[in-house]
């Protein structure tokens, strides 16, 4: 399904539901720039996460959710930088526990639209735990990975996606150690909709972030974001990324499959299931008096 | 939580009792000792109850030691009144805990083991009973039903109470285990002679409601009472019954323990339901707390409300981690990185648990800021019969809840705006012209990253002026003074009720002159300094803490609080200070001061 077809269909199950429902509702003017604050940006002219950004605010705007029922959570980065450019509310944490972060938020209010995102460092090295967990507890929330390759904000060490062969000051013969593949991680920890995309794709990652936020559980797309500054080789990207050519499967062994043949340039959904939702029902029926009823005598 | 009041008078050794109960594992004397602390109250009376464990993880040798009265009690048993010994396997391990004395009434059972040569050089009186043979004529009995029948007996408690307290403790396991069980005590209570006079003989029993339950129990209620909605953890000892008493209950109150994957995850997943405008905390002790440091700045830096309990265990590392020490003052106060001003509270005793615990979780949503609430092992583990904690809905008496800000327009908001309080006008998602980038960063007014010297000495001065602005009232201590006293214990947490029944038995024995005031610090940062000072003026001030280093008084010193020539009494756990062994420390001093 392209972005043109997905749009009619959209369109289609809106109208559906105004006739359906026929007290008229406010409609926001969903426009993009709706969903940007007035902060410019810090990111280094042509970075990849400019492009993340405006995907962004277009599904967003695509979903038509207003900004005050978004929230942007992220922790340390260049990418992690994100949520001051977003006019919903935003948490900028420490670096690596945007997940945990998250996973409180949506505890606590369901009724949000929770968004994270990072860089791979963030999310694959210091916070990996967090990474797995949030995989494993398949919460209802989508986790954008602006995947450089590198440390972009302390200026250019490897980082878990590097290859093993690239020189940096910090790893002058490289690492010699083997790229983390984040997908092949997020299948088997048991996140339930795992895709990638590429910033310099503007209509593929919009499509693939409003698929994500839509689906239920936690969704994973990993979006290669060149850092041009400290990664200018990755301009490279803008060729030898490739959409994918397979329909997204419920089949965990058909998406090994794929995730472990891709050679990291295709983009796309790999996986995308019904898997049980962590959302615990959180409706009082007690009063604390008969809690407390428990302690006496 | 009392102010000021004055010292008890000490409870008269004709109305407290203390008895202790010993076995290996699988023997059951926890159980005893719940269920005899159960009858008590069932009785009508009060008592405090602490257990000690061997290193085994499960199932080995374990040891419990109650203090009865028939009047509130917190402190520990000085001297063993009447020990059980349900055998000996390795009873030396509790040697240092077991106070044995030649006043000691020891029963044990006269198949196995002999008395340990430490327990005959006590002096104790050693009686040895025919346990293990009685226990031939019951099938399916247990020796440690049988020895509760030998207490009973020899103390004079009542049938219906032990059969009450054992329904309680024993009920869910059906109607055949509790019938089996008080055939045991019955034959128990045919091996020994009833002590003439019954130690209770002048015990008043009150037939008022009273709570049966733990420090950990009591921090659970008082953060529920507090509104408690999400509570997120990891696993450590002793803190962990906390969250495993909460969890059932808590989702009655609507809302949800988190199972964190580790301290630093459940750290963060708190500030993520705090931001979400729902009342969260954790429980953790020190090494957990040394993972949380880095978010709690997150908390203090982004104003996010956020309650953290440590029960406190000993350390450095792993250390001791079932039995109890002050010595994370310095952690809790000192650990985060950079200026991160924050509330340190700490409960007095058990019974206070449930009302500081509900005050810190309201100081955390008023103030927008981070508190930790220390408590330790001790206080933690220790099962209490005490009267109910009165209910006071301190949002309303004390305004200490989270206050929203209602933005109408979003250009005119900003989240972290300098006021005179320090407290900036807080939204949550959701709202629709609140929108706010809650940063950890150093921001401007509107939370837009900043590295500017002003915005930085702006918002450092509001995050340290809403807390030390604050009026905390009365609560910041305890004050127990002594009319013409010249002296003055300082002390805190699990310290504090061994001090108060020193002080108290000093000072119904020496000239008034010669007494000790008691000052029990709840409120440990924002530290009431001025009001510390004044109250110091023309005072010998002793500082008494858990702790190796005198933690506290080097905190009260530095502070300027303490008057120069203070003194620190200061020793490490995990053996806790006796009334006892401080009451003496106390005639020593008053000796010393002539
Ligand atoms: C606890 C901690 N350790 C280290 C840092 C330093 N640090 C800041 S960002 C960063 C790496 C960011 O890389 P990535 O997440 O890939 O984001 P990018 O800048 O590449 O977008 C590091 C190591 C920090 N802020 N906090
Ligand atoms: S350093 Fe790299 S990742 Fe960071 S803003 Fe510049 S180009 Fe982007
Ligand atoms: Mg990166």
């Amino acid at each position: 399904m392209n972005m043109t077809e997905a749009t009619k269909t959209q369109m289609n199950k809106a109208q559906a539901v105004e006739r359906l429902d026929q007290t008229p509702v406010e409609v926001r003017p969903a426009k993009p720039n709706d969903y940007l604050s007035q902060n410019h940006p810090v990111w280094c002219p042509g970075c990849g996460h400019f492009f993340v950004l405006r995907a962004l605010t277009k599904a967003l705007a695509w979903l038509n959710r207003p900004p005050e029922e978004l929230a942007m959570i992220t922790g340390i980065g260049c990418s992690s930088r994100l949520p001051a450019y977003l006019s919903s509310y935003g948490f900028h944490g420490v670096h690596g526990r945007a997940l945990a972060v998250a996973a409180g938020l949506k505890m606590a209010r369901p009724d949000l639209t929770v968004l994270v995102a990072g860089g791979d460092g963030d999310g694959y090295s210091i916070g990996g735990n967090h990474f797995l967990h949030a995989c494993r507890r398949n919460m209802d929330m989508t986790y954008l990975v602006m995947d450089n390759e590198v440390y972009g904000m302390t200026k250019g060490q490897p980082s878990p996606t590097s290859d093993p062969d690239w020189h940096s000051k910090l790893a002058p013969h490289g690492t010699g150690i083997t790229a983390f593949n984040p997908l092949g991680v997020a299948l088997a920890a048991g996140a339930s909709f795992i895709a990638r995309g590429f910033s310099g794709d503007p209509k593929g990652l919009t499509k693939l972030i409003s698929d994500g936020i839509e689906h239920k559980g936690f969704s994973v797309i990993e979006i290669k974001s060149p850092c041009v500054t400290f990664r200018p080789e990755q301009k490279a990207w803008q060729k030898q990324m490739r959409p994918l050519n397979i329909e997204p499967t419920p089949n965990k062994l058909e998406a090994a499959q794929a995730i472990h043949a891709s050679d990291g340039f295709d983009t796309g959904i790999f996986y995308q299931a019904d898997q049980p939702v962590y959302a615990p029902a959180s409706e009082a029926t007690h009063s604390l008096d008969e809690i407390e009823q428990e302690l006496v005598l | 939580m009392t102010a000021t009041a004055l010292i008890p008078a000490p409870i008269p050794a004709d109305h407290r009792l203390s008895v202790s109960i010993s076995g290996a594992g699988g023997a059951g004397a926890v159980t005893v000792g719940l269920i005899l602390l159960e009858a008590f109250g069932k009785a009508g009376f009060y008592g405090a109850m602490t257990r000690s464990f061997g290193p085994q993880i499960r199932g080995g040798e374990s040891a419990v030691f109650l203090n009865l009265s028939d009047q509130p009690i917190e402190t520990l048993p000085e001297a063993t009144d009447l020990h059980l010994a349900l055998d000996w396997k390795n009873f030396m391990r509790f040697a240092d805990e077991i106070p044995l004395t030649s006043d000691t009434q020891i029963f044990y059972d006269d198949s196995r083991e002999k008395p340990p040569q430490g327990v005959v050089d006590s002096g104790a009186d050693c009686t040895p009973l025919p346990l293990m043979t009685t226990l031939k004529q019951i099938q399916g009995g247990r020796i440690n039903m049988l020895g509760l029948g030998v207490i009973a007996q020899r103390l004079g408690l009542a049938d219906t109470h032990i059969e009450q307290a054992l329904q309680k403790t024993l009920g869910r396991k059906g109607e055949e285990a509790v019938r089996l069980s008080m055939e045991t005590v019955r034959l128990g209570q045919t091996l020994v002679e009833a002590a003439k006079p019954s130690p209770l003989q002048n015990w008043q029993p009150t037939d008022k409601p009273r709570w049966h339950l733990s420090g950990n129990e009591a921090c659970a209620i008082g953060a529920l009472r507090g509104g408690l909605k999400l509570a997120a953890a990891y696993p450590i000892t002793p803190a962990t019954d906390i969250v495993e008493y909460l969890a059932p209950r808590i989702e009655k109150r609507g809302g949800q323990v988190l199972i964190a994957e580790d301290e630093l995850a459940a750290m963060n997943m708190v500030i993520g339901g705090s931001f979400g405008g729902q009342p969260s905390m954790t429980a953790t002790s020190g090494p957990g707390l040394a993972l949380m440091t880095e978010a709690m700045g997150l908390a203090v830096a982004s104003e996010t409300p956020a309650l953290v309990i440590t029960v406190m265990r000993g350390g450095p590392s792993t250390g001791i981690p079932t039995k109890s020490e002050q010595s994370d003052l310095n952690q809790i106060l000192y650990g985060l990185h950079g200026e991160a001003p924050h509330i340190v509270v700490a409960p007095l005793n058990v019974s206070e648990s449930v009302p500081v615990t509900q005050w810190a979780l309201g100081l955390a949503e008023r103030l927008q800021t981070l508190v930790i609430l220390a408590t330790d092992q001790h206080l933690g583990q220790s099962r209490l019969i005490c009267d109910p904690s009165p209910f006071e809905d301190m949002a309303e008496t004390r305004g200490l809840t989270r206050l929203l800000a209602h933005p109408n327009d979003p250009a005119d908001y900003h989240r972290y705006a300098l006021t005179d309080s320090g407290i900036s006008p807080l939204t949550q998602p959701g709202m629709e012209h609140g929108a706010y980038t809650a940063d950890g960063l150093e921001h401007t007014e509107t939370g837009l990253p900043s590295s500017s010297a002003s915005d930085h000495s702006a918002q450092t001065e509001k995050r340290a002026r809403k807390l030390t602005e604050f009026d905390y009232g009365d609560d910041w201590a305890t004050y127990l003074p002594a009319s013409k006293s010249k002296r003055l214990i300082i002390t805190w947490g699990s310290s504090f009720e061994a001090c108060k029944q020193a002080v108290a038995r000093h000072n119904a024995e020496a000239k008034k002159d010669e007494q000790f005031s008691l000052l029990g610090l709840r409120l440990l940062m924002p530290l009431q300094s001025n009001t510390l000072r004044q109250l110091c003026k023309g005072q010998q001030v002793f500082v008494v803490e858990q702790n190796a280093s005198g933690q506290l008084f080097h905190y009260l010193l530095s502070e300027q609080a303490l008057p120069k020539s203070s003194q620190s009494i200061a020793r490490s756990g995990p053996i806790l200070f006796t009334p006892g062994e401080l009451a003496s420390t106390l005639r020593r001093l008053t000796k010393e001061g002539k």
